[in-house]
């Protein structure tokens, strides 16, 4: 009897115990601690001095065996200990990052930061500037895009980047040879073939776009030359999805595709989605730089069949691409060894053997100009690939991603307004083009709310 | 003493805190502000508020009742001793409690897998359509029956328990009488264990306008039909943890709070209205 009440009381007690901590510095106003890192650059003396003095250090992160760069970090620098926690992968990952931010106390040193939640983590003045500690000196090894994403606003330096995902297509060349479809180079090439496959295939479509894809369709809005969102770094936000030519373009083309029902809609990252991969469900997949190697681990049945491919062109005379994903590492103004912490999201990222690692054998794609041109990476042939170099397609696509896109102030929201719109007139097939202009009204209304001033 | 220390930390605390919060609006721009009852306005009028609680009456005008019913069944066959393996049968209605909802859900969620679910694929080798048990018209009927799957044991323990208190010589005198099996459990067992049939009954009620595990974890697999603010809790939970908007959750919680009590009331005052005409 009394279970039956704790375990419903429970969850009655959960929405307010779990509101009673986040809520915390609600009245607080999220004050900072006695840190906050250094206002005028940091000389190397007391860069040096901070590095020998015994330190420990915490880093929240989700990238699998990192702690094999932390090690070479710890080799070089035998005095700072570094703990490295899995807190939980996305989304999950920012709430405890919120809700410890918010307690006051239990937050990380280092953090890695999504490049499309990092402006909500500057807009709140969690992150320290990296500025002082020399982090400008990698501004070179960097393409233009990938170092905006890391200084929204241009107001300083607030992660060292450390994976992108340009977007790229990856297919089965056995089925499309069975299906008499060469690899389309345009978007009109590729809705003609997704016909001409549904075609001649009756359980199998050319591909699926998941309902749950914010990241992933701004990445299309990215490569067709939209930039509906912009945040000045203060109060000011631009939204502007409805009036931006690109992104209509782009949502009208796929409301079009969801139509005729000859693409899938179903959830990606489920298990009914990677059963569908692995028995030749969908012939292709639009992701990002990371899908080759996520792709290998999760569709092992089909190894050798896969080939990757720049994405279809709107125009073929000058080709474009855009991000979809990728995380750099941040330090928080809460930590109390700013230089450590600052040194060690350098380090994993930037150091030469770290950087070859994480690509490597972690396989992240690099962002940096050096490590991309590093034959050890650039050269390697994959056997799931039929011994394409899939590093060196993806890299070419890489310097095709034009600078200039930016991410609202609130990308958590972003993505759960997209889901209740957007995600809702994929799911149900309903009038992407309507879902688009709700996306928008949704997203003003918030940032009104919010006390945002809100411009078109 | 130490239940009102409990009840105070666990409790008490974190509801008036809660309700303190809800007073209170925070801006991404601008801070903290006392808007006094403006949040509790705004959750009146909000569409997902009132749809969620409007989706929770309909879940619980339909699954309580059958839920019940079952629980009530299987109690009085039980105690009637027609059956034998009485121990094993139990324990096989009561496991799917002991089985925690999390699991109990994601299993689920594959069984009713439109393209790999058993379901699906029994329809498909009888040359049937598969029946789509996550489509919007059909999740909560879904749900339904993964909340009764797993609560029926439950409550047929209470109910048995209370039946096994009645005292047999009331039997007795029914059988004199001639009374079938039936008549001695409609006339006599059923009104003798109101009270444990009343419990239920609440909790049953608190349940249902909680949901949360259930429709969170299938949303998923399912994310057009189900919505961030399938539930009230749920609504809260996105609010506080995505929207970051605290102040807003807590009066969402505290109003749903008060739904809550106003229809555990009305059921205690029909069932004991009930009882004086009886």
């Amino acid at each position: 009897m009394s279970r039956e009440i704790s375990r419903r009381s429970i969850l009655a007690a959960f929405p307010l115990a779990a509101l009673s901590v986040s809520a915390l510095t609600a009245c607080g106003g999220g004050s900072s601690s006695a840190a906050g890192g250094a206002s005028s650059p940091v000389s190397q003396a007391d860069i040096d001095a901070a590095m020998k003095r015994d330190t420990k250090l915490t880093f929240w992160t989700w990238v699998p065996d990192i702690q094999k760069e932390v090690d070479m970090f710890q080799a070089k620098y035998p005095a700072v200990k570094v703990e490295v926690v899995n807190v939980g992968q996305g989304g999950a990952h920012y709430q405890k990052l919120r809700a410890a931010i918010q307690a006051g106390k239990g937050a990380p040193d280092v953090v890695q930061m999504e490049f499309d939640k990092l402006p909500s983590f500057t807009l709140t003045d969690n992150l320290l500037d990296l500025t002082p500690y020399g982090i400008g000196d990698l501004k070179s090894d960097y393409p233009a895009w990938v170092w905006a994403g890391v200084t929204p606003g241009s107001k300083g330096i607030y992660g060292v980047p450390q994976d992108t995902g340009p977007m790229g297509m990856l297919y089965r060349e056995d089925l499309f040879t069975a299906a008499g479809i060469t690899v389309p180079r345009t978007w009109d090439d590729f809705a003609a073939a997704v016909s001409t496959y549904r075609g001649k295939n009756a359980s199998s479509m050319l591909v699926n776009w998941a309902p749950s894809s914010e990241a992933n369709m701004l990445g299309l809005f990215w490569q067709a030359g939209g930039r509906p969102f912009s945040y000045d770094g203060t109060k000011n936000v631009k939204i502007n999805l409805t009036g931006d030519a690109a992104c209509k373009k782009v949502t009208s083309f796929w409301n079009d595709l969801f139509r005729s029902g000859n693409i899938g809609n179903e959830p990606d990252f489920a298990d009914a989605w990677y059963q569908g991969l692995n028995n030749g469900k969908y012939a292709a997949w639009l992701t990002g730089a990371w899908g080759p190697v996520f792709l290998q681990g999760t569709a092992k049945s089909t190894a050798g069949k896969w080939r990757a491919a720049p994405l279809p062109q709107w125009d073929p005379s000058k080709p474009a691409s855009g991000n979809y994903g990728g995380s750099t590492d941040a330090v928080l103004k809460s930590s109390e060894n700013p230089i450590a912490a600052a040194m060690l999201a350098r380090f994993v990222n930037t150091d030469d053997k770290a950087a070859l690692t994480l690509a490597n054998e972690q396989f992240l794609f690099p962002p940096s100009t050096k490590t991309l041109k590093n034959p050890a990476f650039a050269d390697a042939a994959a056997s799931f690939y039929g011994g394409q170099k899939v590093n060196q397609q993806f890299t070419d696509i890489a310097s095709t991603v034009q600078e200039g896109f930016q991410f609202l102030p609130f990308n958590d929201y972003a993505a759960s307004s997209y889901d209740k719109t957007m995600g809702k007139a994929i799911g149900d097939r309903g009038d992407l083009n309507a879902a688009l202009s709700a996306w928008q009204d949704d997203l003003v209304q918030y940032a009104k709310g919010q006390g945002f001033t809100v411009a078109s | 003493m130490p239940f009102m220390v409990a009840f105070a930390l666990m409790v008490a605390v974190p509801l008036i805190y809660a309700g303190y919060l809800s007073l209170f609006k925070k801006q991404l721009i601008g801070g903290v502000s006392f808007v006094g009852m403006d949040n509790y306005a705004r959750a009146l009028t909000d569409p997902s508020f009132l749809g969620g609680v409007g989706r929770m009456a309909l879940f619980l005008v339909i699954q309580v009742p059958v839920m019940l019913a079952l629980s009530l069944l299987f109690a009085l066959i039980l105690d009637s001793g027609m059956l034998r393996l009485q121990k094993f049968i139990r324990l096989g209605v009561f496991l799917p409690y002991a089985i925690p909802s999390v699991i109990a859900t994601l299993m689920w969620g594959y069984l009713y897998g439109k393209d790999f679910g058993p379901f699906a694929q029994l329809a498909k080798s009888l040359g049937l359509p598969a029946p789509d048990f996550l489509a919007g018209g059909n999740v909560l009927f879904s749900i339904m029956n993964i909340v009764t799957w797993g609560f029926v044991g439950y409550n047929m323990i209470v109910m048995y328990a209370a039946l096994r208190s009645i005292p047999a010589e009331l039997y007795e005198a029914a059988r004199v009488d001639g009374a079938s099996e039936w008549r001695v459990a409609w006339s006599i067992k059923i009104p003798a264990i109101k009270g444990a049939l009343l419990l239920t009954a609440i909790f049953s009620v608190i349940g249902s306008f909680q949901l949360f595990n259930e429709p969170n974890l299938l949303r998923v697999i399912a994310p057009a039909a189900i919505g961030q603010d399938y539930t009230p809790n749920m609504y809260a939970f996105q609010l506080s943890f995505v929207n970051q908007d605290a102040n807003y959750a807590a009066a969402i919680a505290f109003l749903l709070g008060i739904v809550i009590m106003a229809v555990s009331y009305g059921v205690q005052l029909s069932a004991n209205r009930k009882e004086r005409a009886a």
